[in-house]
């Protein structure tokens, strides 16, 4: 018991700055990831073609790419084109790019989840596709997207831990520095999975309140 | 339904179409002309960075990584399975005492980052200077995370086929086991299949995190040819390399996943109804 709390008590520092870029990371990804996939969430179902294929090409190649590749790809291969990225700015990057692609499918399933009926009538009313989509169909659309979002963001602050192979100091970093202090190690991953719990708890019961509250019956 | 959220475009929206698509066809163009510049401007593909790609023994390392991806993703994929199912039958038994206990162990792997779970099998046996392979590190930790996946599905699988069904087979006298093998399973196994498929397509992508542990896989080669001085760094072309092989297979695992979907969804084979591939839906979204 003494060595289990002595992992974290001594260590305390590490675990704070960890857990404290953990959940800037997660963040910046959160608000960069929503946007994005919105986006291209609205031109998969846009009018224009080329906007559709865009998004089509982005979300296949994306959701096919492990995003340990992608932090790689940000972390090695980028400064070779001679463009200098900070390590935490590349895992902001490498989670936005790779969670956008998830949040669009979400959105572009939920938009068809409200009934045709109601983007028939908007247009009926001579409203344009911006006008549809924006007041029409995704005010709608929210209710059933907002479970598989929080989802997806539950899964994004998971991936967070990837930064650590790639000189980030978050909460997956911890147990290599704690290695070098010779640290019980199986102490130091039961705090850090104790440290994830706390956080997507929360999430985990917002989730669920929501759903219920929302559900639809359609 | 896409196609109900704008009217058939007449004549000036058919030009405001087309402008928007050449702006955007400019903008993209300038950003991939952007990046080609930067690959010109800094010679990645320059004949000292491509010359290795040629050597024999370089294509057997990619090969070599490659092999090892897809061994540990098989292995760890067989286990999931197992795993998944004796989880699975768990939360379905009738009896508190196993069904209880199985939703928490399904609850927990779920909520752990999938690379804290490998770093378990990983730093814990360093520690004690017990030998536990990096492969065995990789596979133990997907096990876990993908079984407790699977198990979800698979009991989505089952509770998706209606109830009458069931209802039928006690009603003719068969016991719950009989039930669950003879009726449940076999239906469920048709609606779940997309869904398995696209699991396993993710497990896949996820034996990318052997590389944190340095185990020597696809991205652990490209990075160790990207890496090398005499050829200048050529970490570009072989992660784009990488890059295209993970694309290939995983899209070529979705699409199938995709047309078991659409065959399961066209045939009247079973009363159950298909669980989307993609979604893995109520079950998970968007793992590493």
């Amino acid at each position: 018991m003494h060595t289990f709390l002595h992992a974290l008590t001594a260590n305390g520092d590490i675990f704070w700055r960890g857990f404290k870029t953990t959940v800037e990371l997660f963040l910046i990804a959160a608000v960069g990831s929503l946007l994005l996939g919105t986006v291209l969430a609205a031109a998969r179902v846009s009018p224009v073609p080329v906007l559709r294929g865009i998004g089509t090409g982005y979300v296949q190649v994306v959701r096919n790419t492990p995003l340990t590749l992608i932090f790689a790809f940000l972390v090695f291969a980028v400064p070779k084109l001679d463009i200098g990225i900070d390590y935490f700015p590349s895992a902001c990057i490498a989670l936005v790019a790779y969670t956008s692609a998830f949040v669009c499918e979400v959105v572009r399933s939920g938009i068809n989840t409200v009934a045709a009926g109601q983007a028939e009538a908007a247009r009926a009313l001579g409203m344009t596709f911006a006008q549809v989509l924006g007041q029409i169909v995704l005010p709608q659309a929210f209710r059933s997207i907002v479970p598989p979002l929080m989802s997806v963001m539950i899964a994004m602050l998971k991936n967070t831990t990837i930064a650590a192979g790639f000189s980030v100091l978050e909460a997956g970093a911890i147990p290599a520095y704690l290695a070098e202090r010779g640290e019980n190690q199986f102490a130091t991953l039961i705090w850090i999975t104790i440290g994830f719990l706390v956080l997507i708890a929360p999430l985990a019961a917002l989730q669920r309140r929501l759903e219920r509250k929302w559900a639809v019956a359609r | 339904m896409t196609n109900v959220l704008y009217d058939v475009p007449g004549p000036r929206a058919r030009i405001r179409n087309r402008v928007i698509g050449a702006i955007t066809t400019v903008v993209v163009v300038v950003a991939i002309g952007y990046v080609v510049a930067r690959f010109v401007a800094t010679a990645q593909f320059s004949d000292v960075r491509t010359a290795q790609f040629q050597y024999a023994a370089v294509q057997r390392e990619l090969v070599d990584g490659l092999l090892a991806t897809l061994k540990a993703a098989a292995i760890a994929a067989v286990l999931a399975l197992v795993f998944g199912a004796l989880l699975a039958a768990a939360r379905l038994s009738d009896r508190a005492a196993v069904r209880v206990p199985a939703t928490w162990i399904v609850e927990l792997f779920r909520a752990i980052p999938l690379l804290i779970l490998i770093f378990f099998f990983y730093y814990v046996p360093l520690q004690y200077k017990l030998h536990l392979d990096t492969l065995w590190a990789l596979v133990f930790g997907l096990t876990l995370y993908n079984g407790s996946v699977l198990a979800e599905i698979f009991r989505a699988g089952m509770l998706a086929v209606p109830r009458g069904q069931s209802e039928a087979a006690y009603a003719v006298g068969l016991r719950k086991s009989q039930v669950m093998r003879l009726v449940l399973l076999p239906q469920a196994v048709r609606a779940m299949l997309p869904a398995i498929v696209s699991q396993l397509v993710v497990l896949l992508k996820d034996t990318a995190l052997g590389f944190i542990i340095t185990y020597p896989e696809l991205l652990y080669a490209a990075k160790q040819i990207g890496g090398r001085g005499a050829f200048d760094f050529p970490y570009v072309s072989s992660y784009l390399l990488a890059g295209a092989i993970y694309v290939g297979i995983c899209g070529a695992l979705s699409a199938f996943a995709a047309w078991l979907q659409r065959r399961m969804g066209r045939a009247g084979r079973t009363a159950a109804k298909p669980l989307a591939a993609d979604a893995v839906a109520a079950v998970e979204r968007g793992g590493p």
